[in-house]
C-alpha cells in the first residue's frame, strides 16, 4: 500500500514536471524561431534603409571602389524578366487551374495533375535553370533575358494553377447554375461569371507566385546570367535584382555590401506585401456576397 | 374529404393593369420579340465550348510536359559523363576538372550531411512551434505568429545567404563554434580550424529555411486530428502534455513524418544560401566546421567557369541526380501527408 | 406568349438512383402549374429535366421525351439553346455578386452577345417592373451590386433576370421558401401577373401556395406522378388516396 502510494505521488510529480517542461519547450521553440526572423528584418531595415535613396533606383553601379551608384539596371532587368515570366506563366497557370476546377473535378487525371504540380514545386530551382540552359541557351549560344523569362514562367505555372483551382472551387455552385440556367454557353459562364467572382483570390495567387520567382537567383545563373551594363534586349544577358545581390554579397567592397542589403530590403518589402495580401484575401473572404 | 384552404385568389388590385401601390407588379404590354429572336439565332456554341475545354486541358497537361522536358534536357546534356563514368561518378571522391576526372561523392556527402544537420536542428523546433501554435497559443497571438512563420518561408534564398555571410557566420565563429569545440570537440565533429563558414553554418541556415514548412504542415496534420481524440484522452485524467502526446501527436505521426520528409526535400535542393556560407570546397571532412560543398552549391559556383563540355556535363549530371532524388523524396512526403489529411496535398510553396 | 409542355415517359437517374419513373403529363400554356409532394419525391428533378439542367451533373441520366412548344428538347436542339428559351428561378436567390443590379438583369442578354444599349436599357427596366422591383432600385441600378439587396429583393432580381431573356416558359423551384411572408406574397402576386404571358411551372412544398396561384397541380411521390388535375379538384376531391393523405397532412 505505502509503496503504491509513494510511487503514485512520484508519478504525479513526474507528470506535472513533464507537462510544464513541454509547455516551456514549446514556448522556447517558438521564440527561437521568431527571433531569427525579427533579427533578419531588423538587420535589413537597419542596413538597407539608409541606402534606399533615389540614386538606388535610378543609377547604374559605379566602378568598384567608388561610392554612390545604384541598382537601376538590376531593377529594370528584374522587371523585364518577370514580365516575360508572368506573360507565359500566368495565363497557362490560370487555364490549368480552370481545367482542374471546372472540368476535371473528381477525375483521376486531375488528381495526378494536382499531385504532379505539387511535386514540380519541390524540384530545386537550380535544376529548372539547368534544363532551360540546355533548352534555350545552349542552342542559341547566348544567355538571354528570354531564357530567364521562360524558366521563371515555368516555375510560376504549378503555383498559379493550384491557387486558381482553389479559388474557383470556392465560388458557390449556385452561381454557376444561375449562369447555365440563363442559357449562357459554358465557356462564357466559366470566364465571365465564375472566374470573375474568384478574381480577387486568383490575382493574389498570381502575386504570390510572382513574389516567389522574383527572389529566385539560381535559375537565372544559367539563363539570364547578369549584365553590368544597361540592357533590355531579350536576346542578351540581363541583370536581375537577386543576381546582383548575390554578386555584391560575395564581393570584397563595402559599397557593394551596402547595395546588397538595400536590394534585399526591396525584395522583402515585395514579399511582405504579397503574403499579407494573400492572407487578407483568403481569411476575410473576398467573395463578396457570394456566401 | 377536403382541406380547408383558400381558393386560388385574384390579385390584390381589381384591375390588373392599374398598380395599387408602387410595389405591386405592373402588367406591361407584350415584350419586344426582338430579344427572343436574337437569342434563338445564337446557336449552340458547342464548338466554342469544346475548343475552350481542349485549351484548358492542354494547359493542365503542360505540367506533365514541363516535368518531361526537364528530365529530357538533363539526360541529354549529361550524356558525356554518363557514358564516361557510369554510376562510379557518384562514388569517386576526386573532383578534378583540370584533368577531367570527376567524382561527385564530396557533394553527395555535403548534401546529406548539411541536410542531416538541418533536420536535427529544425525538427524539434518546428514540432515545438507547431505544438505551441495548435494547442497552447492564446488565440490573439495565433494569427500574428503564423503570419510570421509564413513570412519566414517566403524570404528568398539569396537574402538568407546575405544575412548568413554578414551576421550568422561571424556569430558562429565568434560565439557558438568555440563553445561547440570545447564541449563536443571530443566527437571529432567540431574541431579547429574554424572560419565560421562551412558545413555547420550551412546546416543552421538550412534549418531556418525548412522550419516553416515542417511547422505549418505539422500544424495542419495536428489540426486534422478530430477533437474527439483529444477529449478521450483528457477524460482519462491526462495532463495537457499527455493529451498532446497521446491524443494528437500519436495520431498525426505519419503526417509529421511526411512533413519532415518534405522539409528534407527542400533542404536537399536549396542552393543560394548554402552556396554563400558553405565554403565551396570539394572535400570530405569529419569536422562540421570545415568548408564543404553540396550538389546544388557546386553547380551554382562552378557552372559559369565550366569551360569544356565534359565539365558542364558532369555538373549537369549532378543536377540530374538532384532532380531524381528530390522527386522521389517529395512524392514520398506528399503521399504520407495526403494519407493523413485525406485530401489534396497541402499547398506549400 | 407562353407555350405548352408535353412530357412523355420521362425517366431520370442520379447514378443508380431512379429518381423519376415514367412521368407523362401535359402542362398547358399561359397557366401556372404547381408541383407538390414530400421532400425527395422528384419534383425538383422533374423541373430540372425541363430545361436540361439535370444533366449538368456528371452522374445524371435522362430518357424520354419532353416537348416544349412542340419541339423535343432532347433530340432536336442543344441544351444551351433550350435554356435560353426557358427561365429558371432557384430556391435560394443567386444573383451574380460581382455585377451591378443592371448587369445582373441584363446578364442573360449581354453574356450571349447582345450589344444594343437602348434595347438593353428598355429590357432591364421592363423586367424589373415585371418583377415588382423597379421602384425600389431605379436609382441604384449601376451603383449597387446584386448581392447587396435583401433576400426578397434578391429573389425578385433573379426573377427579373430570368424574364429579361423573354422566355417561353418560367420554371420556379420553391422560389419563396427562403423568404419572409411579405416577400412571398409579393412573389405570388407576380406569378399571377406573369401567367398571362408565360407558362409557369412552380415547385412548392407549401400547399396553400399551390392552391393560391396555380390552375393545375401535380402530386409527386417517390419519383412517380400520382395525380395531375385542376387545383380545385386536387385539393377538394382528389382521386387517389395517397394524394388525399398528403393533402391532409398524414405524411410529408
Amino acid at each position: 500500500m505505502a509503496t503504491q502510494f509513494q510511487s503514485s505521488t512520484a508519478n504525479r510529480h513526474w507528470r506535472w514536471f513533464t507537462n510544464h517542461a513541454a509547455t516551456w519547450l514549446a514556448v522556447g521553440s517558438t521564440i527561437l524561431v521568431v527571433a531569427p526572423l525579427v533579427a533578419i528584418f531588423l538587420d535589413l531595415v537597419y542596413k538597407g534603409a539608409s541606402s534606399l535613396n533615389w540614386d538606388f533606383f535610378t543609377k547604374l553601379p559605379v566602378p568598384p571602389g567608388e561610392s554612390g551608384g545604384g541598382m537601376a539596371n538590376a531593377i529594370v532587368g528584374s522587371i523585364v524578366v518577370l514580365s516575360l515570366a508572368s506573360l507565359m506563366g500566368i495565363p497557362v497557370g490560370i487555364a490549368g487551374g480552370i481545367y482542374l476546377s471546372e472540368f476535371g473535378r473528381g477525375t483521376k487525371l486531375s488528381t495526378v495533375v494536382r499531385f504532379t504540380a505539387d511535386i514540380l514545386n519541390g524540384v530545386p530551382s537550380i535544376v529548372m535553370g539547368i534544363a532551360i540552359y540546355g533548352l534555350i541557351v545552349a542552342p542559341t549560344k547566348t544567355f538571354s533575358a528570354l531564357a530567364g523569362g521562360v524558366v521563371l514562367g515555368i516555375m510560376m505555372i504549378p503555383t498559379v494553377a493550384r491557387t486558381t483551382e482553389e479559388m474557383m472551387l470556392m465560388v458557390p455552385h449556385s452561381i454557376r447554375e444561375a449562369a447555365l440556367g440563363l442559357g449562357v454557353p459554358n465557356w462564357r459562364s466559366v470566364l465571365s461569371i465564375t472566374l470573375r467572382t474568384a478574381m480577387p483570390g486568383v490575382i493574389t495567387g498570381c502575386m504570390l507566385a510572382f513574389a516567389r520567382v522574383a527572389g529566385e537567383t539560381a535559375p537565372l545563373l544559367f539563363t539570364a546570367l547578369g549584365n553590368d551594363f544597361w540592357s533590355t534586349s531579350l536576346n542578351q544577358p540581363i541583370e536581375a535584382l537577386p543576381l546582383q545581390i548575390y554578386t555584391y554579397a560575395l564581393g570584397p567592397y563595402d559599397e557593394w555590401h551596402r547595395l546588397a542589403w538595400a536590394g534585399s530590403l526591396v525584395l522583402i518589402v515585395l514579399i511582405v506585401v504579397s503574403v499579407s495580401l494573400v492572407r487578407y484575401v483568403t481569411t476575410r473572404g473576398v467573395l463578396k456576397g457570394a456566401n | 374529404m377536403s382541406l380547408r384552404i383558400q381558393e386560388p385568389r385574384a390579385p390584390k388590385s381589381a384591375d390588373a393593369a392599374t398598380p395599387v401601390d408602387g410595389l405591386a407588379p405592373v402588367a406591361v404590354p407584350a415584350p419586344a420579340s426582338g430579344v427572343r429572336a436574337f437569342l434563338q439565332a445564337r446557336g449552340s456554341s458547342s464548338m466554342a465550348d469544346s475548343t475552350f475545354r481542349w485549351v484548358m486541358l492542354l494547359c493542365a497537361l503542360s505540367i506533365f510536359a514541363i516535368v518531361g522536358l526537364i528530365a529530357v534536357e538533363l539526360v541529354v546534356h549529361s550524356q558525356l559523363t554518363l557514358a564516361k563514368f557510369g554510376l562510379k561518378f557518384f562514388l569517386g571522391s576526386a573532383w578534378d576538372p583540370v584533368n577531367s576526372n570527376f567524382g561527385a561523392l564530396p557533394f553527395v556527402y555535403g548534401t546529406l550531411v548539411s541536410s542531416a544537420v538541418a533536420l536535427v536542428i529544425a525538427v524539434p523546433l518546428a514540432v515545438g512551434v507547431a505544438v505551441f501554435l495548435t494547442e497552447m497559443c492564446p488565440k490573439a497571438l495565433r494569427g500574428g505568429l503564423s503570419f510570421l512563420t509564413e513570412l519566414l518561408a517566403a524570404i528568398p534564398s539569396v537574402v538568407y545567404g546575405l544575412w548568413g555571410i554578414f551576421v550568422l557566420v561571424p556569430l558562429l565563429r565568434g560565439y557558438i563554434d568555440p563553445v561547440l569545440i570545447k564541449v563536443l570537440g571530443w566527437t571529432g565533429l567540431f574541431v579547429r580550424p574554424d572560419f565560421g563558414i562551412g558545413m555547420f553554418a550551412a546546416g543552421v541556415i538550412l534549418a531556418i529555411m525548412i522550419l516553416p514548412i515542417i511547422s505549418s504542415l505539422t500544424r495542419e496534420v495536428m489540426t486534422a486530428v478530430p477533437y474527439t481524440q483529444r477529449e478521450a484522452v483528457l477524460a482519462l485524467g491526462a495532463t495537457r502534455w499527455e493529451m498532446i502526446r497521446m491524443g494528437v501527436l500519436r495520431n498525426a505521426r505519419i503526417g509529421i513524418v511526411g512533413s519532415i520528409i518534405l522539409g528534407l526535400g527542400r533542404a536537399l535542393g536549396e542552393t543560394m544560401a548554402v552556396a554563400m556560407v558553405i565554403g565551396s570546397s570539394p572535400t570530405i571532412s569529419k569536422s562540421l566546421l570545415a568548408p564543404a560543398s553540396t550538389m546544388a552549391s557546386v553547380i551554382a559556383n562552378e557552372f559559369a567557369e565550366a569551360a569544356d563540355d565534359t565539365y558542364r556535363s558532369a555538373l549537369i549530371e549532378i543536377g540530374l541526380a538532384l532532380f531524381i532524388v528530390t522527386i522521389i523524396v517529395n512524392m514520398l512526403a506528399r503521399l504520407l501527408v495526403w494519407a493523413v489529411t485525406r485530401g489534396a496535398p497541402a499547398r506549400v510553396n | 406568349m407562353g407555350v405548352g409542355i408535353e412530357v412523355n415517359g420521362l425517366n431520370a437517374w442520379y447514378g443508380t438512383n431512379h429518381t423519376l419513373q415514367d412521368i407523362t403529363l401535359h402542362i398547358p400554356a399561359n397557366e401556372a402549374t404547381a408541383l407538390i409532394g414530400p421532400s425527395g419525391c422528384g419534383k425538383s428533378t422533374f423541373v430540372r429535366c425541363l430545361n436540361r439542367m439535370h444533366e449538368t451533373n456528371p452522374i445524371a441520366k435522362v430518357t424520354g421525351e419532353v416537348k416544349i412548344g412542340g419541339q423535343d428538347i432532347y433530340s432536336e436542339t442543344s441544351a444551351v439553346e433550350v435554356r435560353r428559351r426557358i427561365g429558371m428561378v432557384f430556391q435560394r436567390p443567386n444573383p451574380f455578386p460581382t455585377m451591378s443590379i443592371y448587369d445582373n438583369v441584363a446578364s442573360g442578354l449581354k453574356l450571349n452577345g447582345f450589344r444594343n444599349r437602348r434595347v438593353l436599357d428598355e429590357t432591364v427596366e421592363r423586367s424589373l417592373k415585371h418583377a415588382a422591383l423597379w421602384d425600389e432600385v431605379r436609382d441604384d441600378l449601376k451603383k449597387k451590386s446584386g448581392a447587396s439587396l435583401s433576400g426578397g429583393q434578391q429573389q425578385r432580381l433573379c426573377i427579373a433576370r430570368a424574364l429579361a431573356v423573354d422566355p417561353e416558359v418560367l420554371l420556379m423551384d420553391e422560389p419563396a421558401s427562403a423568404l419572409d411572408p411579405v416577400s412571398t406574397a409579393k412573389i405570388e402576386d407576380l406569378i399571377f401577373q406573369l401567367k398571362s404571358q408565360y407558362t409557369i411551372v412552380i415547385v412548392t412544398h407549401n400547399m396553400q401556395q399551390a392552391a393560391r396561384v396555380a390552375e393545375r397541380t401535380g402530386f409527386f411521390l417517390n419519383g412517380k406522378l400520382i395525380e395531375f388535375d385542376s387545383t380545385h379538384k386536387i385539393f377538394t376531391n382528389p382521386s387517389d388516396k395517397r394524394t388525399e393523405d398528403y393533402i391532409t397532412g398524414r405524411f410529408g
